[in-house]
């Protein structure tokens, strides 16, 4: 696994502001690239601990999303539940550079649970 | 508006060019409030320069760990404006530091070569931070936290990637590490002492919050000694005594401040720790003073906010002639660690005569201990629950024998002092006047109840009349006790007003109120005005602004997609395996052959698992996949049909009998009367759900008693009823009124759904509201009123001739085709 393999998945303006998009990788689990209200972005598996939902469709509130089916609170950068509930939704290594959406390569390794 | 800065009579207005010149060296937070202090005694005697370092206004320096959080934005913590300084006649000179002092003279020099002359100089220069001189730290990448150009590189830094290691595990060291792990670095924290913040915790307490702070994954290194930072131009790491190297591209140094007294030691001032100064802040030249963290009083030096309000306060009283002398502080802390409360005050070192009572609840991570000497409380730590840190501050204060209450004195003032739990107000009686209400303005209990006293008798009033609980809202319940306390039986009672969520101290109905009156016209503009404590809300508060402004402004709020919850969003019904379904409208539960035919289609076509009839008469289609979605709303709409909005706080269904038409005890046409019922009202955003139903004769086949808004059909007419409801707690429909015919029934639900969307709160079924408000009030505005019927009813059409276009068929064509596609790669090196 290289590492400094970054892929290139979009600008930043593709994603809307407080909202998120989904990358599909052959064989893993789906990514959601998030853009918060002050345009930084984050990257985290589509997956809520909780229940599994799809955080990529929650509403997005300063650097948290609250997951679509029950609510729950989970911070873009660590993947932490936040407040009473517990649990962690696996991160993935994203930058930006001139405008661009880059994600870690290794990401597209992540295994399906 | 602001209370520091009403201005007072003067018998004659001294013009501004023949006052006395006040320069203030220091746009921060004890310069400005020195001159806020002046302007509330005096506006118009001292014509005022300020010079700041900084770009910027005057802000809030303890709240720059909110900004670096991503809690707040740098907006959001600005003390006073650019208004406040114009309006004020202050010349403001930024980015422009002072850099000598010519007492002899009476001028300062700033870095621009800017000279200024003056009559009083006021030096609040506040403190620097110390920089420990070990090998590497002028590397690139090694910063302090102070102020906002520090903010500004952590969160570019963070942006960047990789780890961090803050240097000091004092508080501002830990917020630093709080923050900067919000942003995604991993975090390392190297303090030297054994006990984190020791200057402010116990070793107890300092172990409960380093565990809690490796819980939240932050790597906490306490007797760590560190011997360099290592890199070659940029920082790489940190080398500590014991040889142990942590990686790391960005240092944060927060070992501690120093009063900033260079400027004052040159220009020849007695200097010790800070600038020497006397009970009215008056340093050794008399037309100079000092003010805040740069000044040494009575030998004490202060790092905290508190004892600046006082310091401000004596040197005002000292500048405008009424001099009362400032005689020291004493300090507590009460703050946030990483989201953690912790309190502490006074001695708690222990020793001769000094006598521990402890509390520990592992379990909710309580820990309080009170130090007690000689019948009075000497010092106390909190952590966890820090509800009590003021009374025991106060009793410190005032040194009262405790010996009474000394059994209880642990378990808190409320059952210390027989009030019993949750007494709030006689806690609040019980503190002195100069108790601290509002820690964001530094509001005491004295103020707010001359406030009160004032005339300010509501919680608005007292916000703009003394500034408490109009910043981050904390302390509202604190006001609130006072009004009752003050105001006794003339206050009309805390209002039962809930807030609308975290984000904000206002309630539902007090930010609707304000929504229209203040012609606010979008989400950012209601939390700017309305002192939101959070960047851009939360996925409670969202909602709710977005649907209040729709109501308020039909045709020209433009609806933000971002504040709708997924399901309204996506326009179908997310599962629990994250799959959607997707119900067509079938009008009055009618259908017919093509559209039975599209949605058999459907179902085969995108392999649907399932089809079922639903409660309201429709065919709901499961298991559809979220990239499906548009090609499946162009099938259907292909065939007539539009959204059923099965998904939204909105019009679900109009479920009908067959009526007259086959049955044989229909009274009426209810199937046609459904029908129009849900061609006029389809499309409407609702606080909630809102379900109809047209039942042709009081067998009510239709179950219209336990919906939103019910018909029965009698011979005679049409029974209207409201506010049923068949979920967690059926409720059967009050019977509003009987009307005569078709139009008159149409009329009425219309006037009535109106009344509904601009009045009840956001996610407030009909029922409950009904409740809250009573029956004979609706009645009153629709039954027994018709000029407001008809204008309720007139309202209602207008907002619906912007909201029936079907939101599929949009989509089916394109739009916001980003909801539903995935990005996709393009590798790179």
């Amino acid at each position: 696994m290289a590492a400094d393999r970054w892929i290139d998945v979009g600008r930043v303006e593709d994603i809307p502001q407080r909202g998120a998009r989904t990358i599909v990788i052959e064989g893993s689990e789906e990514i959601a690239v998030f853009r918060t209200g002050d345009d930084a972005v984050f990257a985290l598996i589509n997956r809520c601990p909780h229940k599994g939902g799809p955080l990529s469709q929650g509403i997005v509130h300063g650097h948290s999303v609250a997951c679509p089916l029950h609510n729950w609170n989970i911070a873009l950068a660590t993947g932490q539940a936040q407040g009473p509930d517990s649990g962690c939704t696996p991160t993935v290594k994203v930058r930006v550079e001139d405008g661009r959406i880059l994600i870690d390569a290794a990401a597209t390794l992540i295994v399906m649970v | 508006m602001d209370g520091f800065t009403r201005t007072m009579e003067r018998p004659a207005v001294v013009p501004l060019e023949s006052r006395e010149h006040l320069v203030v060296i220091g746009n921060g937070m004890a310069g400005c409030r020195a001159v806020e202090e002046l302007l509330a005694r005096d506006a118009g005697r001292y014509r005022v320069t300020i010079f700041g370092a900084e770009p910027h206004v005057n802000y809030n320096r303890i709240m720059l760990s909110p900004v670096l959080a991503g809690e707040k934005t740098f907006d959001q913590i600005v003390i006073n404006d650019r208004a406040w300084y114009d309006d004020n006649a202050i010349d403001l000179i930024v980015s422009d530091p002072v850099e000598a002092i010519d007492r002899i003279g009476k001028t300062v020099t700033a870095r621009s070569g800017r000279v200024v002359g003056y009559d009083r100089l006021l030096i609040a220069t506040g403190s620097d931070p110390v920089i420990i001189p070990v090998p590497g730290h002028t590397l690139d990448g090694v910063i302090s936290f102070r102020d906002m150009t520090d903010v500004d590189r952590m969160i570019a830094a963070a942006d960047a990637g990789g780890d961090a290691v803050v240097i000091g595990g004092g508080l501002l060291g830990l917020e630093a590490a709080h923050g900067l792990s919000l942003r995604g670095m991993k975090v390392t924290v190297i303090h030297l002492m054994s006990t984190l913040m020791e200057r402010q915790l116990d070793e107890a307490a300092g172990w409960l919050l380093k565990s809690a702070l490796e819980a939240r994954g932050q790597t906490i290194l306490t007797g760590g000694d560190t011997a360099e930072i290592v890199g070659e131009t940029c920082v790489e790491g940190v080398r500590l005594k014991d040889g142990r190297l942590i990686p790391a591209s960005l240092v944060v140094m927060a070992v501690g401040i120093r009063p900033s007294v260079r400027l004052a030691r040159e220009a020849g001032l007695a200097v010790g720790r800070g600038i020497h100064v006397d009970d009215h802040m008056v340093t050794s030249d008399p037309a100079v003073l000092a003010v805040g963290e740069c000044v040494e009083h009575a030998g004490q030096v202060y790092g905290l906010v508190a004892p600046l309000w006082d310091m401000c306060r004596a040197l005002a009283d000292g500048l405008t002639g009424r001099p009362t002398g400032y005689r020291g502080s004493v300090t507590s802390t009460k703050l946030k660690v990483s989201g953690i409360d912790v309190f502490s005050a006074g001695d708690f070192s222990g020793g001769d005569g000094a006598q521990d009572i402890v509390l520990r609840d592992a379990s909710r991570g309580v820990y309080k201990r009170v130090v007690v000497r000689e019948n009075r409380i000497v010092g106390a730590v909190l952590y966890g629950d820090t509800g009590d840190g003021g009374w025991y501050f106060d009793l410190m204060k005032k040194a009262e024998d405790v010996s009474a209450v000394r059994d209880m004195l642990i378990f808190g003032q409320a059952f210390a002092l027989g009030g019993g739990p949750g007494d709030p107000n006689a806690a609040v009686a019980a503190l002195s006047d100069d108790a601290e209400i509002c820690g964001c303005n530094g509001v005491s209990k004295g103020k707010v109840v001359a406030a009160i006293t004032g005339g300010a008798t509501t919680l608005d009033a007292v916000r703009s009349g003394c500034k408490a609980s109009a910043s981050c809202g904390s302390c509202t319940g604190l006001v609130e006790s006072l009004l009752t306390v003050t105001l006794g039986d003339d206050y009309d009672g805390e209002r039962a007003v809930k807030t609308m969520c975290k984000c904000t101290s206002f309630g539902h109905d007090d930010v609707r109120r304000e929504i229209v009156a203040q012609a606010m016209r979008s989400i950012p503009e209601v939390m700017q005005r309305l002192h939101w404590s959070t960047p851009d809300g939360c996925s409670s508060c969202r909602p709710a602004l977005n649907y209040y402004l729709l109501c308020a402004l039909p045709g020209e709020y433009v609806d933000d997609q971002q504040s709708r919850f997924v399901n309204e969003r996506m326009h179908a019904n997310i599962q629990k395996d994250g799959t959607y379904s997707v119900v067509p409208r079938m009008w009055g539960g009618v259908t017919n052959p093509r559209e039975l035919r599209a949605i058999a289609d459907v179902v085969e076509k995108y392999d649907a698992p399932l089809v079922k009839v639903t409660g309201g008469q429709r065919l709901d289609i499961f298991g559809i996949k979220k990239d499906d979605l548009p090609a499946v709303w162009a099938d259907l709409n292909a065939a007539g049909m539009v959204s059923g909005h099965a998904y939204g706080k909105s019009l679900r269904t109009v479920k009908t009998c067959v009526g007259s038409d086959w049955c044989r005890f229909g009274t009426q046409d209810s199937t046609g009367l459904g029908i129009q019922t849900e061609r006029m009202t389809w499309g409407s955003w609702m606080p909630h759900k809102f379900k109809i139903a047209v039942s042709g004769c009081p067998r009510n086949c239709a179950e219209a008693t336990i919906k939103d808004f019910g018909v029965i059909c009698v011979d005679s007419g049409y029974e209207l009823h409201v506010g049923g409801n068949g979920g967690i707690k059926v409720r059967v429909t009050d019977l509003l009124c009987k009307v005569a015919t078709e139009a008159e029934a149409l009329h009425y639900c219309a006037a009535f759904i109106q009344l509904y969307r601009e009045e009840a709160r956001y996610l407030e079924r009909t029922a409950p509201w009904i409740e809250r408000v009573g029956l004979e009030a609706i009645k009153a505005r629709i039954v027994d009123d018709a000029e407001s019927r008809d204008a309720l009813a007139a309202r209602f059409h207008h907002s619906q001739s912007f909201s029936q276009d079907d939101p599929w068929a949009a989509r089916a064509n394109g739009a916001e085709s980003e909801q539903h596609q995935p990005l996709s790669l393009m590798e790179t090196a």
